[in-house]
């Protein structure tokens, strides 16, 4: 009885988070087109529903129901496993991600470290994707995307390990719980920046989007892609940015804690600080161009990761020296 | 309740390493390599080494891996799947295996192992896993760690100078 | 509760899988791919041992054995990649200059 209980909590909580975490992607796709049409001084989506709230349901209709066309010449079973090896690192991720105070699916040990593992396989579906169509532009893309995910993996991982210091743990509950003096960001503004960075080359976004570069790459590894697999790279996308958004605020602005003094359920903290973060990523597509393949190289390994590695070296000193 | 899991996950490893020594593909061979490595994965969470099995995805599969991955790519595989997959020395090699397994077997039989003994943070003595290892890698095996640090590095020089291009003088 | 004898027996068998894919196969690509099967199969031994003395030497050196692996992965594609360039081939028993 006691396990069956436990087991149908965790089944219905997983099921939550999915739905939620499903619905909520779906319309980051209308709010970044919304968004992004504002900043143009466009209207953008207005057709379906108010002001286009619609448009998400038609778009995932519309790719529903499209023709889902292989290749002849790829290589059928990888190219089929691609898009699942993309987005299901994305969602699993979220099984131990805080959402507040109290909902969450799982606290582990290792739970940033799990996460950081986890999402490093998202590289893999992209990678099988670019190789398995057969086509040029899909293999450069997936060529580029390997190289660069590689890369900013290293400066994302070392980017968290200056507030990993200060908080003592990998449990994520407890990094949150960790900040109640004061969030991370203020401590580690260093980190934080160069987290930023990494976590924008990581999710493939401007100014990084060089795998997908519509302008020279067509689209990148997705180019032979249609119907439901096309939008299965379009969800991972989004929710890689919801999980990396996630753990940008769960590690630098203290998670669902709080203003002192405000008085607003942790859960509403938790979102309201997500949205923000989600915005500036937004915002950042509407107003930068994009970096050339050896510019974004350069910038990784000789201004980004020195200073990582100085900011290790300046927590770990201060820690030392004064705590 | 562990041994089942054990059952499954050795049986994936068995298999997906079988399917990966036979593939001529080499980019499926290397895909079959990484089901490997998760499963090995979910072995180590089995026997109360987490943080390893972490190392393991993040590393093994989100590194190496993909470290692998990218080298095929830039190669024509297609070429490779056409010709003769097996050496000549196959039967040579047949007959050193059946030896070594021989061998690795009549020493397993005659092993007698002792009582298992439990985790101290399984008693509640110490905080974790992650806590323990780092303790101990950074005290009694800091040396050994250091040593690999300059394995590393040297082994990125050779990497390096084996693999750019050379330049005319 | 898993007894040891499972872990070393696993440890065995995958050590032998990789073991004939280094000796039977001709690409070198394969050859790799089976070392590293190799160094996992010591991993899984060591956890093994470890779990069994609840001793955390044994993670410890597992996690040598991951970097060795890292350090093998990576001179090893080095060479790889300049034999590729050099000439075309991906066979080991056709990259015979060493040999009389």
């Amino acid at each position: 009885m006691d396990i069956v209980t436990e087991a149908l909590i965790a089944f219905i909580k997983i099921a939550v988070v999915l739905a939620v975490v499903s619905l909520v992607v779906a319309y980051l796709t209308y709010l970044e087109r919304k968004i992004i049409a504002h900043i143009q001084m466009r209207l953008g989506p207005m057709r379906v529903g108010w002001h286009g709230l619609l448009q998400p349901i038609a778009d995932g209709l519309k790719l529903f129901l499209k023709e889902d066309i292989i290749p002849a010449k790829s290589d059928k079973i990888v190219f089929i496993l691609a898009p699942i090896m993309v987005l299901v690192p994305a969602f699993v991720v979220y099984s131990v991600l805080p959402f507040s105070e109290n909902f969450y699916i799982t606290q582990v040990n290792i739970g940033l470290f799990l996460i950081l593992a986890i999402s490093s396989l998202g590289v893999f579906g992209i990678v099988m994707a670019g190789w398995a169509s057969n086509s040029k532009y899909s293999l450069l893309g997936a060529l580029r995307s390997a190289a660069q995910m590689l890369s900013y993996e290293i400066f994302l991982g070392f980017a968290l390990i200056g507030p990993l210091m200060l908080a003592g743990s990998l449990n994520m509950q407890k990094i949150v719980e960790a900040q109640s003096g004061g969030w991370f960001v203020f401590y580690q503004p260093l980190a934080f920046i160069v987290f930023f960075i990494a976590a924008l080359a990581e999710t493939n976004r401007v100014p990084f989007d060089l795998p997908e570069a519509e302008t020279e790459l067509v689209a990148g590894f997705h180019t032979e892609y249609s119907g439901m697999k096309f939008a299965f790279f379009f969800l991972a996308e989004y929710a890689n940015i919801m999980v990396v958004s996630t753990v940008g605020i769960t590690l630098f602005f203290g998670g669902w804690m709080g203003i002192p003094g405000i008085p607003l359920p942790g859960f509403v903290w938790f979102v309201l600080k997500l949205a923000t973060m989600i915005f500036v990523f937004i915002w950042l597509r509407a107003t930068l161009p994009r970096y050339r393949y050896d510019q974004l190289m350069r910038i990784g390994w000789k201004f980004m990761f020195p200073l990582v590695l100085i900011n290790i070296f300046l927590t770990g000193l201060i820690k030392y020296l004064f705590l | 309740m562990e041994l089942p899991f054990f059952y499954l996950f050795s049986a994936g490893i068995v298999i997906t390493s079988l399917f990966m020594i036979t593939r001529s593909n080499v980019i499926h061979a290397a895909l079959l390599l990484v089901l490997t490595f998760f499963f090995l994965a979910g072995l180590f969470v089995l026997a109360g080494a987490e943080f390893l099995a972490a190392v393991q995805v993040l590393i093994y599969s989100g590194g190496i891996m993909v470290l692998y991955l990218f080298s095929i790519m830039l190669m024509n595989v297609q070429v490779a799947v056409r010709i003769r997959q097996w050496h000549r020395q196959r039967f040579f090699a047949i007959l050193i295996l059946l030896v070594l397994g021989f061998e690795i077997w009549s020493v397993l039989g005659k092993g007698v192992f002792p009582k298992m003994k439990v985790w101290p943070w399984k008693l509640g003595a110490t905080p974790g896993n992650v806590e323990a290892l780092g303790s101990v890698l950074y005290t009694k095996f800091v040396f050994p760690f250091e040593v690999v640090s300059i394995l590393l590095l040297a082994s990125m020089i050779g990497a390096i100078v084996l693999a750019k291009k050379k330049i005319d003088s | 509760m898993i007894p040891l004898s499972h872990f070393l027996t696993l440890g065995a068998v995958l050590f032998l899988i990789g073991a004939a894919g280094v000796l039977m196969r001709r690409n070198v690509i394969i050859i790799l791919l089976s070392i590293e099967l190799m160094l996992n199969a010591v991993n899984v031994t060591l956890i093994g041992f470890s779990r069994q003395w609840a001793d955390l030497s044994g993670q410890v050196f597992a996690i040598f054995v991951i970097a060795v692996a890292a350090c093998e992965a990576a001179v090893g594609l080095a060479i790889l990649i300049s034999l590729n360039r050099d000439k075309t081939v991906m066979n080991v028993d056709e990259v015979n200059l060493l040999k009389w």
